[in-house]
């Protein structure tokens, strides 16, 4: 049978047809360096430059200018006058941090808050890190789950919760009162013990996450030949189990240190009037006294103080992944 | 006492701390009294005030907005990110992405907001784009932080994920889009899942970033919590939290449901 | 006049006046409802290198790991040179256990991990690094002690555990697929290093492996399992030649095996007619069975004989069609189809360099054998 299409009818481009001018156009595109796998890498890379890197450059530059009163209120660090460009550079802001005892214990204060409450979580989230996962499943995504569980429930939530608990008519008072442990309600509420207990509280499932990550990988058959080469349990964890588990120790703990240094919710809500954490600090800066300047001096700082714990971090991060 | 008792004690002990603040939340909802840790008898008319409450309310729209576009943008950028670092071997701005998509993990919110409020600012006046701040930069700013945690999570699917899938779809001819698209996607469907709900749940949990960077008439929830939440205890909060702690649980136990069955199909 | 010892003071088993170092005595291990291990006794003497022998699920390794102390048997009792393991965890056994992973502890370096059992028992640092070097130059490592695990070769990690399992002198030593992980040459080389150094050392070793090369290479005796149970204790020779029922029969080496019924049975010898086969079989000694019996006959490949003309002496001899031949090297292997199509293997070493003549592809031949060459099975 004879194909009966007219002479002059359009002729329907081939998937052959198609696909060569497709990589004709490639081609052009990849001597210009833009191929697909370039595009690729773009997307997530532009959005991240513009939106997280050139801030940190806008921060910069923010701390060294001046305040003034005015929409945005600072002064520019740069003008042009005719072909002169007058930078105005000022460093005084760094300098106020430094002499204002305010804010050097702030920082110091900080960093305390954060290291002892992640040793707290550690201490509490390694057990349970590793009771779950040396659990039989089904229990132990049932375990699980339920630690992630209070971490889908708002944050703010759960602190306004301790609120609750720690008052001096709260529930924890009301419940010592009841039983006659003691007459007057203890103070607990805008205490730094508050402060402690509400970041152990909402960093927790943060520790015990990267821990269970790690446990969850070691071999059986390792603890099986400790004991069977004379290692009862406890030399067994002693020589085995804890120098196997320092990566997801340190992971949790810098996952726990890094952000709570910056902590602004919990200090606020728990926290008394001396409680200044830094993170507190650079929101009244920012808010309350509405100089810009000076909160992006804080920010600066602070990320000079986070630079090492963030690639212990990294460090960690890449030794788990190695393995 | 064997170390297995202790442990099992300790853990349990551990998921009371964890939980009693939730229960206690939920228990005082009900609450007859305005005294929120005093029980006064069983009530839920601090439900129906949270229902009537114009605030709540509508941000509580504006929040579900911004949260479910930000996750589904923090879901695209974040996998591709995942995706280009583990399978791409080595490019130029390699170790820049690595540093840029992790650090958004650990970094205080207080910096996080503030340098993005500093980048608007800055945008306003150079190119005059975003006009104002208001829902727009809250999508941004959460579409930021929330892209790193959603490259966790595929990150981590993705390294698990058995190559020769992939390369079993190129050798019968299909080009690395497709491939994409036709194997890997659908594979590691559950981990963006995952994702989107995690990223979902921050962006509508962020309290600090959205403050920093919102606009007049843009309050989130988070926000209207807050300065409630500021002056002493309030029992519509309590009455919402019960509702977000319920339709969590829910959340979790279609979630657990659905793994369960499709592990005995699939068993 | 010559002066022959005594076969019974090299093997206990038979002599049976020395009593079994390891006494396994009606153990059995539950999962559940699944019956890892059913009613299996065993015993074991001392100086013995003795391999439980079976496929994958069969149990070894859970009667292995229970003589170990990492599980506790259901019902039965485990006795080690003379005492009761009963509730007695790992650290408190006079065994140790070479892992099939090898189980070696990555943060440690090869010194440390040898040390490891020593250091665990009080020994002092200076005194137990020199019984390691000493285990490490046994086992010809004598330059890696300060290496890491992953810094070494498969055949290397092996022999570290081996060197940390017998550092502490165990009265027995168990070891789980010892040499599955490494390539064939390297396999030789160490079965006989291996029986070596259990020779040297004195110590008792149980061994599991799905491998019939290996256990027969290594072993003293051989106890084959299936499905939880002990098939056939023996010596190799003895699981080998003299197979008890049709699994052990299959299941170590080729056989060649036949259904059929008694259809004479004489003190001195059977005629078996079996179907498969297409003829009558003679056995040239005497069975127990009676006339009519269904039974199976098993005859080696190696014991069958292939010729052009039909041999005029051979009291079992079919007509068959050589379909393929394998060239191993060492030896040929013939797939050969009777007229009634069964197929059966028949194995000819190559003797000489030049085989210009041999039998080969597509032609038609006889097979014949012996009449003794072959097992009845009534199992």
């Amino acid at each position: 049978m004879t194909d009966v299409t007219p002479a002059d009818a359009p002729v329907p481009m081939r998937d052959a047809d198609r696909s060569t001018a497709w990589r004709g156009t490639a081609a052009v595109l990849r001597r210009v360096g833009l191929d697909g796998r370039s595009l690729v890498i773009a997307i997530p890379f532009v959005w991240l430059f513009v939106f997280f890197l050139i801030p940190f450059l806008v921060v910069a530059k923010l701390s060294l200018s001046e305040p003034a009163i005015a929409i945005p209120p600072y002064l520019p660090i740069w003008e042009w006058d005719g072909l002169r460009l007058i930078l105005n550079l000022n460093f005084e802001n760094f300098a106020y941090l430094w002499s204002d005892a305010l804010y050097v214990n702030a920082y110091v204060f900080s960093i305390r808050v954060a290291f002892v409450s992640a040793l707290f979580a550690l201490l509490i989230g390694y057990p349970m890190a590793y009771f779950i996962a040396r659990s039989p499943e089904p229990r132990r995504t049932l375990l699980l789950t339920l630690v992630i569980l209070p971490f889908w429930t708002s944050f703010l939530l759960r602190v306004y919760a301790w609120q609750g608990f720690l008052r001096s008519n709260g529930v924890i008072n009301n419940f010592l009162i009841w039983t006659g442990i003691i007459d007057t309600p203890l103070v607990m509420l805008q205490t730094n013990f508050a402060v402690y207990l509400g970041i152990v509280y909402t960093y927790l499932p943060f520790m015990i996450l990267p821990l269970y990550a790690n446990l969850v990988k070691l071999e059986e058959s390792l603890l099986e030949a400790s004991s069977d080469l004379g290692g009862r349990p406890l030399a067994t964890f002693f020589h085995v189990t804890l120098p196997l588990s320092t990566p997801g120790i340190i992971a949790g703990f810098m996952l726990v240190f890094i952000p709570a240094i910056g902590e602004f919710v919990i200090p606020e809500l728990l926290g008394g009037p001396d409680t200044l954490m830094i993170g507190r600090v650079l929101w009244h800066e920012f808010f309350s006294n509405r100089d810009w300047p000076v909160a992006s001096a804080v920010a600066i700082a602070m990320l000079v103080v986070l630079v090492v714990p963030i690639m212990i971090l990294r460090a960690a991060q890449a030794k788990a992944e190695a393995d | 006492m064997r170390a297995g008792t202790v442990l099992l004690i300790f853990t349990i002990l551990g998921f009371v701390f964890l939980y009693a603040p939730i229960l206690s939340l939920i228990v005082f909802s009900f609450n007859e009294s305005q005294l929120v840790t005093v029980w006064g008898g069983f009530s839920t008319k601090w439900y129906s005030a949270l229902l009537e409450d114009p605030q709540i309310l509508g941000s509580a729209w504006i929040s579900l907005q911004v949260a479910t576009i930000s996750a589904t943008f923090a879901v695209m950028f974040g996998t591709l990110a995942a995706y280009v670092l583990m399978r791409f071997r080595r490019f130029r701005t390699r170790a820049v992405l690595s540093v840029m998509i992790t650090a958004p993990l650990v970094m205080p919110e207080v910096i996080t907001g503030l340098s993005l409020l500093l980048l608007f600012v800055s945008m306003e006046q150079l190119i005059g784009w975003p006009a104002g701040r208001g829902m727009t930069t809250i999508i941004i700013a959460h579409i930021t932080f929330s892209m790193a945690f959603v490259a966790v999570v595929v990150q981590s699917r993705l390294s698990s994920l058995d190559m020769s899938l992939e390369e079993a779809a190129m050798d019968l001819g299909a080009r690395p889009v497709r491939v994409f698209f036709d194997v890997t996607i659908p594979v590691i469907a559950p981990a963006l899942v995952a994702g989107w709900l995690l990223a979902f749940t921050l962006s509508l949990d962020d309290l600090v970033v959205a403050s920093f960077v919102t606009g007049p008439g843009a309050s989130t929830l988070p926000m209207v919590i807050f300065s409630k939440v500021r002056l002493g205890l309030s029992p519509e909060v309590n009455a919402l939290a019960t509702i977000i702690i319920a339709i969590v649980a829910f959340g979790v136990g279609v979630a657990t449901w659905q793994m369960r069955r499709a592990a005995r199909n699939a068993g | 006049m010559n002066q022959t010892v005594s076969v019974a003071s090299t093997k206990p088993w038979i002599a049976g006046d020395a009593p079994p170092f390891v006494r396994i005595h009606k153990v059995s291990k539950k999962f559940g409802d699944f019956t890892a291990v059913d009613d299996v006794s065993l015993d074991i003497y001392k100086g013995e290198l003795f391999c439980l022998l079976g496929g994958s699920g069969c149990g070894k390794s859970t009667l292995l790991r229970m003589l170990a102390g990492f599980e506790t048997p259901t019902d039965g009792r485990i006795e080690i040179d003379g005492q009761d393991m009963a509730g007695i965890p790992p650290y408190g056994r006079p065994t140790n256990m070479m892992f099939q992973s090898y189980a070696l502890f990555p943060h440690m370096t090869v010194e440390n991990n040898v040390a490891y059992g020593l250091r665990r028992d009080g020994m002092g640092r200076a005194e137990a690094m020199e019984r390691v070097s000493e285990m490490l130059r046994m086992v010809q490592l004598g330059g890696f002690a300060g290496r890491k695990p992953h810094q070494l070769s498969g055949g290397q990690r092996q022999r570290v555990a081996l060197a940390r399992s017998l550092i502490k002198r165990p009265k027995l030593l168990l070891l789980d697929e010892p040499l599955g992980a490494l390539d064939k040459k390297l396999r030789e080389e160490t079965q006989f290093e291996l029986i070596k150094i259990q020779e040297s050392l004195g110590v008792t070793f149980i061994v599991v492996t799905h491998d019939q090369e290996e256990a027969m290479t290594l072993s003293t005796r051989i106890g084959v399992m299936n499905a939880g149970e002990i098939v056939q204790v023996g010596e190799p020779n003895e699981i080998y030649e003299h197979p008890s029922n049709r699994f052990v029969a299959d299941f170590i080496g080729s056989v060649n095996m036949f259904e059929g019924r008694v259809t004479e049975d004489e003190p001195e010898y059977i005629k078996i007619d079996s179907a498969e086969a297409g003829g009558e079989i003679y056995v040239g000694h005497g069975v127990t069975c009676t006339l009519n019996q269904k039974l199976w006959y098993a005859v080696r490949p190696e014991k069958l004989r292939l010729s052009r003309e039909r041999p005029a002496a051979a009291s079992n001899a079919f007509p068959v069609y050589v379909e393929d031949v394998a060239y191993m090297g060492n030896s040929s292997i013939f797939q050969l189809k009777l007229p009634t199509g069964r197929y059966i293997r028949a194995a000819k070493p190559n003797l000489s360099r030049y085989d210009e003549d041999g039998i080969t592809w597509h032609e038609d031949v006889w097979v014949s054998w012996d009449d003794t060459a072959g097992v009845v099975l009534t199992l």
